[in-house]
């Protein structure tokens, strides 16, 4: 049996990204995201992998997506600020289809606000942060075992719908210890990138139906092709033709919609008998898990969903799971992710938010519990 | 036909989008002529642009192409070459994508020394938004948001890439074709940072604001204006007053990036 | 709750937050859960630090301390920063440098760790000489998974010196009785 081990939040991401075959980071410091930095510059030259420190926020984008153009998997971390001013390239990557993974460890804002303490208030410029309908995959995890994981798929999931993925970590996850058990390399299934093959004449680089993304040759390999991040033709080449434009942009779209199952993922903890649905996700579901746990032990039916995708949101599995049940949502934000369950759920729920730079306890979401189960409005 | 440029242009993309009486298909020319001199692999190059007419030009050429955001050229430019040091990379820019909103880019990667052959588009304006000024827009100049004269000190985009660490920088003309020809080609020969600066003419925007004339009184400007370092040397500061030197104005081998690199990867265990 | 809640506080380079990961590595070597955290609050900056440490039977949810069962304190300014919410049956640690109250229901335990660090060692092992006095009190995890999770973490040619650290700790609550 392999033994477990202690390992900070922000040190399992690069080691998911590099079992997910991350051989390129491009990155600049900043707090709570650092350490990410540190252990790329570190360990990526030893396996022939590639680091650079930018200039700036925006030069690393820029540049993760120049080194994926040449075939590398590529990476780069940053927190709050530094994700605000990556959001232009992160557009350029979604609309030209460029796979990328960009970790964002969320401290409290806006501004510089607090760099070293927690937030979760990057929720929807995850979402929404770069201009323009565009695509993105958003995943957030709990605990230092699921960052592994998570990074990990991030690579995967940008491979295979070649679209930037973001991980939204916290700082409470990025900078604590917990134990992991690494899994076997041999056990890890690798997802790359489809390349062309045949007659190079022929290749057509954005050719490809709603739901799907063309094969994506390397610089150099003799596919000469353009990108550009004006919007293109299958060829690759400015258009401004209504039809054209409209596919496009649809096309970029319903590659994540067409293909949620794949993207989805989310865990469901006691809901078959739940009363009350809590919704949460990163380090504030821990909170929620302990709150859970305290109301079950006074007799109260309490249920956690807890997404692991946030962007895409799962939202045909949290319908029907919270059918009959209150919902309380609790996010270190004014409640950012509770507009999207809002909308899914189809009715009112119960917000539990701050926004004080600490960690959100337990205590908080359980007075919400006691409050809604008092009230006896229940099922 | 005739030019040898005609080998390296993705036709069917034509006709460009380009004013007449502009320069950028000179420099463009001047690219390709140099590229074909030198017998570099097409298939091994990267021509990449940011925004604005002069970095439309990579759309029209048959390479791997990467036409990015505004000013950001560079900082895509740099992940190519780290992401693959056998690749020539090339960055097409203006003097507006390149100075102001990309600078900070210019200047670490001539810091850096890393292997990318810069061509800045020099027209001393924002031609893609119609007219507004640049940093190497001369004071006294007129432009829609210097209605009544810039009063915005130009830099010397030369000097300031030399200072950065740049090893290798030229000045040529649209005028001197032949010579900016020849820069571009020792650009490409220098192992590490190079930037050529252009100068162009957007009689559209430009020359017409400020009564310089068309294209060719614009052009002619460039002959009188554009002195070789050679000629220069034997001039009189009086002589010299309004005039800027054309030819290779810094030429230092300097150790390049990606090389340097190796010997990080050497120095991690990581060296086949 | 199966949960026990450690703090280990003292001054920057005092091998504070190092002392939190060997205590959480040696409970993961007992086959137990545990969770490590680190304040980078403004306090962080005066000099005070401090390493929280979870360790648990079952699975740990809230990943922050709140009601510290063990507290560890080497300066004063630790200790009047960090002691205010402990339980009520807090095993408290002191250096004996430290001016420290318990409760009725806590157990205050105050130990010359600088000092024998100091005269003894060297001032660096200050940490160990307090984790290792600190197993001996309360059993939280095994001797043998300390001495493990000490020798796995310190330079390599500090082991022997590392070693006296942790019998001297062990010494100084045996000299206790």
């Amino acid at each position: 049996m392999i033994k477990p081990i202690l390992m900070q939040g922000n040190e399992a991401c690069i080691a998911g990204a590099l079992a997910a075959g991350m051989d390129f980071f491009a990155g600049y410091p900043i707090t709570p995201s650092t350490e990410i930095a540190e252990l790329a510059a570190e360990r990526l030259p030893a396996r022939q992998g590639r680091f650079i420190q930018m200039e700036d926020e925006i030069a690393s984008m820029g540049a993760i997506i120049g080194a994926s153009l040449t075939g590398r998997k590529a990476m780069t971390a940053t927190s709050g600020p530094g994700f605000s001013l990556k959001q232009e390239n992160i557009g350029y990557a979604a609309i030209t289809e460029v796979p990328c993974v960009v970790v964002n460890v969320q401290r409290a804002g806006p501004s510089t606000g607090i760099p070293t303490a927690p937030a979760q208030g990057d929720v929807m410029q995850a979402r929404w942060g770069t201009h323009g309908d565009h695509p993105v995959i958003a995943l957030s995890p709990s605990s230092v075992a699921e960052t592994f994981d998570l990074t990990f798929r991030c690579f995967n999931l940008a491979e295979r719908f070649r679209t930037p993925v973001i991980l939204l970590l916290d700082e409470i996850v990025g900078h604590m210890r917990e134990a992991i058990v690494l899994p076997a390399v041999e056990t890890l299934e690798l997802v790359h990138r489809l390349r062309p093959s045949g007659d190079p004449a022929k290749y057509i680089p954005y050719d490809a139906p709603l739901g799907a993304s063309a094969p994506m040759a390397d610089f150099g390999s003799g596919y000469p092709y353009h990108v550009t991040g004006l919007t293109h033709d299958r060829e690759g080449f400015t258009t401004a033709k209504p039809s054209e434009v409209e596919f496009l942009i649809r096309r970029l779209a319903s590659k994540i919609e067409m293909n949620l199952e794949e993207i989805l993922q989310w865990e469901e903890l006691q809901v078959e008998d739940a009363d009350i649905l809590l919704v949460a996700y990163g380090a504030t579901a821990r909170s929620a898990r302990a709150a859970m746990k305290q109301a079950r032990g006074k007799g109260i039916k309490v249920g956690l969903f807890r997404p692991m995708t946030i962007w895409p949101f799962p939202e045909e599995a949290l319908r029907q799971v919270a059918i009959g049940k209150q919902v309380i949502v609790p996010e270190m934000n004014l409640g950012q992710l509770a507009l999207e369950i809002e909308r899914v759920v189809h009715k009112d729920i119960t917000t539990v938010t701050q926004v004080d730079g600490e960690p959100l306890k337990p205590d908080k979401i359980l007075a919400a519990i006691y409050n809604l189960a008092g009230t006896g409005k229940g099922v | 036909m005739g030019s040898v440029a005609h080998n390296y242009l993705r036709t069917s993309k034509m006709p460009h989008i380009w004013c007449p009486g502009c320069g950028n298909g000179i420099i463009t020319q001047a690219l390709l002529k140099a590229i074909d001199q030198l017998q570099l692999d097409p298939q091994k190059i990267v021509v990449v642009s940011g925004i604005g007419c002069s970095s439309r030009a990579p759309g029209y050429l048959d390479f791997n192409t990467l036409h990015t955001t505004h000013g950001r050229a560079l900082a895509f430019a740099t992940g190519v070459k780290h992401g693959n040091p056998d690749l020539t990379v090339i960055a097409l820019t203006g003097d507006g994508d390149c100075a102001a909103i990309g600078g900070n880019h210019l200047i670490h990667a001539c810091r850096r020394n890393i292997d990318i052959t810069t061509v800045v588009f020099n027209n001393n304006v924002y031609g893609m938004t119609s007219g507004q000024f640049s940093p190497l827009t001369p004071v006294g100049s007129y432009a829609t948001t210097a209605p009544y004269g810039n009063i915005d000190r130009s830099f010397d985009l030369c000097q300031l890439s030399q200072a950065a660490g740049a090893s290798f920088v030229a000045r040529s003309t649209t005028y001197h074709a032949n010579h900016l020809k020849d820069m571009i080609v020792s650009a490409l020969q220098n192992k590490g940072f190079s930037l050529v600066e252009a100068m162009t003419h957007c009689p559209t925007y430009f020359g017409r604001r400020n009564r310089i004339g068309g294209p060719v009184e614009m052009l002619k400007q460039q002959q009188e204006q554009g002195v070789t370092v050679q000629a220069a040397a034997r001039m009189t500061p009086e002589e010299l007053t309004g005039k800027y030197l054309i030819g290779e104005l810094h030429n230092q081998p300097l150790p390049e990036f990606c090389e340097q690199y190796q010997q990080v990867i050497a120095k991690a265990g990581g060296a086949r | 709750m199966t949960n026990i809640e450690i703090r280990i506080s003292g001054s920057g380079g005092q091998g504070i937050i190092t002392a939190g990961i060997i205590l959480a590595e040696a409970a993961i070597i007992c086959g137990k859960n545990a969770l490590q955290s680190q304040s980078y609050g403004p306090e962080a900056r005066g000099g005070a630090s401090r390493a929280e440490v979870i360790i648990s039977d079952s699975e740990i949810d809230y990943p922050k301390v709140t009601a510290p069962n063990i507290f560890i304190a080497l300066t004063q300014q630790a200790y009047e920063g960090y002691k205010s919410d402990l339980v009520e049956d807090a095993v408290i640690l002191v250096d004996s440098s430290i001016s420290a109250t318990a409760n009725h229901q806590q157990k205050l335990y105050q130990l010359p760790i600088l000092e024998t660090a100091q005269s003894k060692l060297r001032p660096v092992v200050a940490n160990i000489i307090a984790l290792s006095a600190l197993v001996r009190l309360t059993s939280c995890v095994s001797p043998e998974a300390l001495e493990q999770a000490v020798l796995a973490r310190v330079p390599r040619g500090t082991e022997e010196m590392n070693k006296n650290a942790l019998l001297a700790g062990a010494d100084l609550v045996d000299s206790l009785s």
